[in-house]
């Protein structure tokens, strides 16, 4: 927490996007977490990607739940729409949202606890739906907001702060992610801003449900030694497999990502993402073999991170569901609500 | 890049630029501090101590120290400086009793200042101290030198110079008026331990055009300002022409509406933008209506019947390259502009005839003496130069850092000891953090704009010739313009061994300051910093490898706004917020042979 506001003062030779505006203009209000929580940075990585993306403020939607982690939509983009909801129900509420206006970008922000623990079968629904936003989990294998208690993401063996090891098993939200169906799945770090910013503009960009689980170490009740969800621990056990680097539609895909060494892919909005293996033996188009290796790898101890798997073939829920383009709220009342002769023809289709 | 070196002073010294900046290096964010405390009589005493005449110099400074400060870089314009040092002046109580004072016994070493201007006056004031018996050799009947002859009473009040100057002589100086010194030579038989010569830059430049001496109206500026100060010259005609546009053109052009001219133009020779006259000082005489005509060189004085009718010019015309240098321009016209009198303010020459060319000082080409930079010693041991005889015209505040640096070799000279052997600065760094959340400092940024200082009415200000046009700033000006300094003292001091490498000061930072990044050669680094560091005046401050990644901490001091978010930010106290008191060595100190330590400006606030 910090008494004075961050001055509206800038820096006078800031970078302006195609809107005229700079990466401040997106700030939201100074953050009340602890100083060098992790999820401060993965605000401004949400921050400088949304500038980057030149996305309209009043285009945007954050949702969140109840956490450190969900509290963090105040501290980003102060003009956009937002939701902060009941604990767990971030998906729902953004389904509901998204139902109504499709034309809005969605970007939820939920923790390990909100996720995982308490709102786990939200969550798996939402994969389900394949909904179209981008859902970020500000993963630090604890309740940082109850003052520190496991998650649901805790490894076996961690260490709290004070008293006995975890002893369950965590659940890794990348590998539920995958064996649910969902389409664009990358596990990054908070304190990797370079490989954080790109991931986030590509799952803000890609059509359907997005994951980004990102490693952001609890200053205060989980960056002690024998944390594996620390900061220390994640620098040294980080394993970055796929770089994806994002093209604007009006830049050519540069000639140095030579034939095999990169794979462009095109979503769905006109923009391209260039995935580059790091690690040769990761396939992130395969969801068999990302599973293996991202099992294989866990069990070494390490944390694979990077872009991990992405399809760009499924439909969202509106295109599944035959939607109108149309958002709902914008829709006419007479085409909402066409009457009660309507419905009963409706129905008498299904009867 | 290495690691920055932040134990030599001139690091955090640079980082405090308006200090950096002052010749005499002023610890401006300490006293303006104390003005904000309402301490206005430590804020005068901080200021005396490295600038003697802050009363003085809270009006007429050429303030170096203002375009050199942050604030304009971050915004606009600096902070009133200036302004500030005259309202620590004009609250101050009476301070006599914190002055310093001399002892009862003499050193019995004397030393004879020639001149009575800001320069030989500040030599008086450091080493009457120290018990040295101080002869002053003036001219005039008057102390002061160009402060009283030249700089108008409108902009600087004799009570003021009066103050001021007593504060010295009152420590017992022998006061020698209307003594011109005719031979050098003959004064150093006089046995004198030590000569200082403070004599100025007494010859204004003439202009040798057709017709300059054909007529009895064509005056020379600083001769001309003099005749007015001693009430010589009472009047002036109705049309007059100023010729230069620096600053004795303006103090011209402004004495001339106030002796009743009507019809007042200061003729320049080249376009706005190469004037030397600083901005202020256009911007006050512009207020008064004087009108500034570009592109006009003289070419004749124009007499007729015995009498001066006008000037001609001739017009003209310049290339301005790239770089903004500018031709010589080539003519294009002519044109004849009637006035009454001319004066011309092209600048001033020293001029020595009164120094022997056989005793052991070496003149260059210019007819000066050769002159040491950081001693002040010409190259006849025991005789030292300052101020505007050392190295040509320069300003009040150069002129007193000379003083203390001459009092300083004259010091160890009379000591037989190494004048070139002299302490170095030193630095002082105190935390202050107070609290959580708390520093000892107002850390909130505000974003006020500069305020402006008051002036007298227009019509009121000409009715006299001694009505200060500066009114000083109100209470409220001043509570503003307090907290628009960024305290650049409160240095950032970082500790890599603690930097758990988290990002939040260089996220938290409203200016971009900050970067965690690989090492690199410093021009390459400067390209991939978090936001452009063009400015390459300013300097990076590179941390070692950091203990996570090897990685560095990179901090371009640029435009950082000294808010202390950074520190609060960190979790871990590697980065900190703490303040930097410059030590200066002045003669006292080398006399007791200690560095300075008493960090007179201290924090608070
Ligand atoms: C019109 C004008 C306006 C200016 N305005 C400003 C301003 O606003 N701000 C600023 O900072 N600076 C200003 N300056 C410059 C500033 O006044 C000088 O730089 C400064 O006064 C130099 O101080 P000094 O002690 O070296 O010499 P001076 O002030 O010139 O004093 C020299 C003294 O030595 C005496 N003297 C000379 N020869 C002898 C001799 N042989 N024997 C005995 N005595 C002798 C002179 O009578 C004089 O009293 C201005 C200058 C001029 C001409
Ligand atoms: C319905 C309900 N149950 C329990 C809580 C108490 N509670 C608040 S935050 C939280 C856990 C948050 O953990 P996480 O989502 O990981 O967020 P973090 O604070 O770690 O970022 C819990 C259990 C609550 N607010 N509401
Ligand atoms: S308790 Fe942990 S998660 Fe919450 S703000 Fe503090 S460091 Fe961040
Ligand atoms: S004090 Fe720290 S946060 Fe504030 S401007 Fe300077 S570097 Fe940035
Ligand atoms: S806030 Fe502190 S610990 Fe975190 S990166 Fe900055 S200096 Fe390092
Ligand atoms: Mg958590």
């Amino acid at each position: 927490m910090t008494y004075i506001a961050k001055p509206r003062v800038s820096h006078p030779g800031l970078p302006k996007n195609e809107l005229g505006l700079t990466s401040r203009d997106y700030e939201g209000a100074v953050s009340t977490l602890c100083a060098g929580c992790g999820h401060d940075s993965v605000t401004a990585a949400i921050i400088q990607a949304v500038f980057e993306l030149n996305v309209e403020p009043h285009m945007l939607a954050k949702m969140s739940g109840i956490g450190c982690s969900s509290k963090t939509p105040a501290y980003f983009v102060s003009q956009s729409h937002g939701f902060n909801s009941v604990h767990g129900r971030m998906p729902s509420v953004t389904t509901g949202a998204n139902a109504g206006n499709r034309d809005l970008m969605y970007i939820g922000v939920s923790g390990d606890g909100d996720s995982l623990s308490i709102g786990v079968g939200q969550f798996v629904h939402a994969i389900r739906r394949n909904l179209n936003m981008c859902y970020v989990i500000e993963n630090n294998g604890v309740y940082g907001l109850t003052k520190g208690q496991f998650s649901a993401s805790a490894d076996i063996g961690s260490l709290p702060k004070k008293g006995m090891p975890n002893q369950q098993e965590p659940i890794d939200p990348v590998s539920t992610a995958l064996s649910l169906g969902a389409t664009y799945i990358a596990r990054s770090f908070s304190g990797d801003k370079e490989q954080l910013v790109p991931l986030l503009k590509g799952a803000l960009l890609h059509s359907g449900f997005s994951l980004v689980d990102i490693i952001s170490p609890c200053v205060t009740f989980n960056d002690h030694e024998g944390s594996t969800k620390s900061y220390a621990h994640t620098r040294e056990f980080y394993h970055h497999v796929v770089n994806i680097d994002y093209v604007h539609p009006s830049e050519e895909i540069k000639a140095a990502y030579a034939e095999g060494e990169a794979m462009p892919i095109h979503l769905h909005g006109g923009d391209t993402i260039v995935l580059r293996k790091v690690d040769e033996g990761y396939d992130p188009t395969s969801r068999a073999s990302a599973f293996k290796f991202l099992r294989d790898r866990f069990n070494a101890g390490e944390i694979t991170t990077g872009l991990l798997y992405v399809n760009e073939s499924r439909e969202e829920m509106h295109e599944l569901m035959h939607n109108a383009d149309t958002p709902l709220s914008k829709l006419k009342f007479e085409d909402l609500n066409p009457g009660a002769a309507e419905l009963e023809k409706l129905q008498r289709r299904f009867r | 890049m290495k690691p920055t070196d932040t134990s030599n002073p001139d690091y955090f010294h640079k980082v405090v630029d308006c200090q950096w900046g002052c010749p005499a290096h002023t610890d401006v964010p300490a006293y303006i501090r104390m003005i904000a405390q309402g301490r206005f009589s430590d804020a005068y005493m901080e200021n005396r101590k490295s600038n003697v005449f802050p009363g003085i110099l809270g009006r007429v400074c050429d303030r170096p120290c203002e375009p050199a400060c942050r604030r304009g870089r971050v915004e606009e314009k600096p902070v009133a400086i200036c302004r500030l040092k005259r309202v620590a002046a004009d609250h101050r109580d009476d301070i006599r009793d914190r002055l310093p004072r001399a002892p009862d016994n003499s050193n019995g070493k004397k030393i004879a200042l020639i001149g009575a201007g800001c320069a030989s006056l500040t030599v008086a004031n450091d080493l009457r101290p120290l018990g040295y018996d101080v002869t002053i050799f003036e001219a005039l009947d008057t102390t002061g030198g160009l402060m009283r002859t030249n700089i108008p009473q409108f902009r600087l009040p004799p009570k003021v110079l009066d103050e001021e100057i007593d504060y010295i002589l009152d420590m017992g100086v022998d006061l020698k008026l209307n003594h011109r010194i005719e031979s050098l030579k003959a004064l150093l038989d006089d046995g004198f331990d030590a000569v200082f010569v403070g004599t100025g830059a007494p010859r204004g430049k003439n202009l040798e055009i057709p017709g300059r001496y054909d007529s009895d109206r064509i005056h020379i500026g600083i001769d001309w300002l003099e005749s007015i100060a001693f009430e010589h010259t009472k009047s002036v005609g109705k049309n007059v022409l100023i010729i230069g546009v620096g600053n004795t053109a303006m103090d011209c052009c402004r004495s001339s509406l106030r002796l009743g001219a009507e019809n007042v133009k200061v003729m320049a020779r080249k376009p706005r933008g190469f004037f030397k006259a600083s901005d202020w000082e256009l911007q006050d005489a512009e207020e008064e209506e004087v009108e500034i005509l570009v592109n006009h060189s003289p070419r004749e004085f124009v007499i007729e019947d015995g009498k001066l009718v006008g000037m001609r010019f001739e017009l003209m015309e310049y290339n301005v390259d790239e770089k903004g240098r500018i031709d010589r321009g080539t003519v294009t016209g002519e044109k004849f502009i009637p006035c009454d009198d001319v004066v011309l303010a092209i600048g001033q020459d020293n001029a020595f005839p009164w120094i022997e060319r056989n005793i052991g000082i070496e003149f260059n080409e210019w007819d000066c003496p050769v002159v040491d930079e950081t001693t002040m010693m010409c190259t006849r041991k025991g005789v030292f130069f300052g101020g505007d005889s050392a190295f040509g015209p320069k300003n009040i505040i150069w002129a007193v850092e000379h003083g203390h640096q001459a009092a300083i070799s004259i010091h160890k000279h009379c000591h037989d000891k190494d004048i070139e052997d002299r302490l170095p600065m030193g630095l002082n760094l105190a935390s202050q953090k107070m609290g959580m959340h708390e520093w000892s400092f107002s850390n909130d940024y505000n974003p006020a704009a500069r305020r402006l200082m008051p002036h007298v009415d227009l019509k009121q200000r000409f009715k006299k010739l001694n009505i200060e046009v500066e009114l000083g700033f109100t209470v409220e000006q001043t509570i503003e313009e307090v907290e628009r300094c960024l305290n650049c003292d409160m240095q950032t001091v970082f500790t890599e061994k603690l930097c758990i490498e988290c990002d939040a000061c260089v996220d938290i930072c409203p200016v971009n300051c900050l970067t965690i990044t690989d090492n690199g050669e410093e021009s390459e680094l400067r390209t991939r910093l978090s936001a452009p560091a063009d400015n390459h005046e300013q300097t990076l401050y590179v941390s070692a490898g950091l203990p996570q990644t090897s990685r560095v901490m990179v901090k371009d001091e640029d435009l950082c706004v000294h808010c202390s978010l950074c520190a609060e930010r960190c979790p871990t106290g590697a980065w900190d917020m703490q303040k930097s008191t410059i030590l200066i060595p002045y003669a006292s100190d080398e006399a007791s042979d200690e560095q300075p330590t008493t960090a007179a400006g201290g924090s608070g606030a």
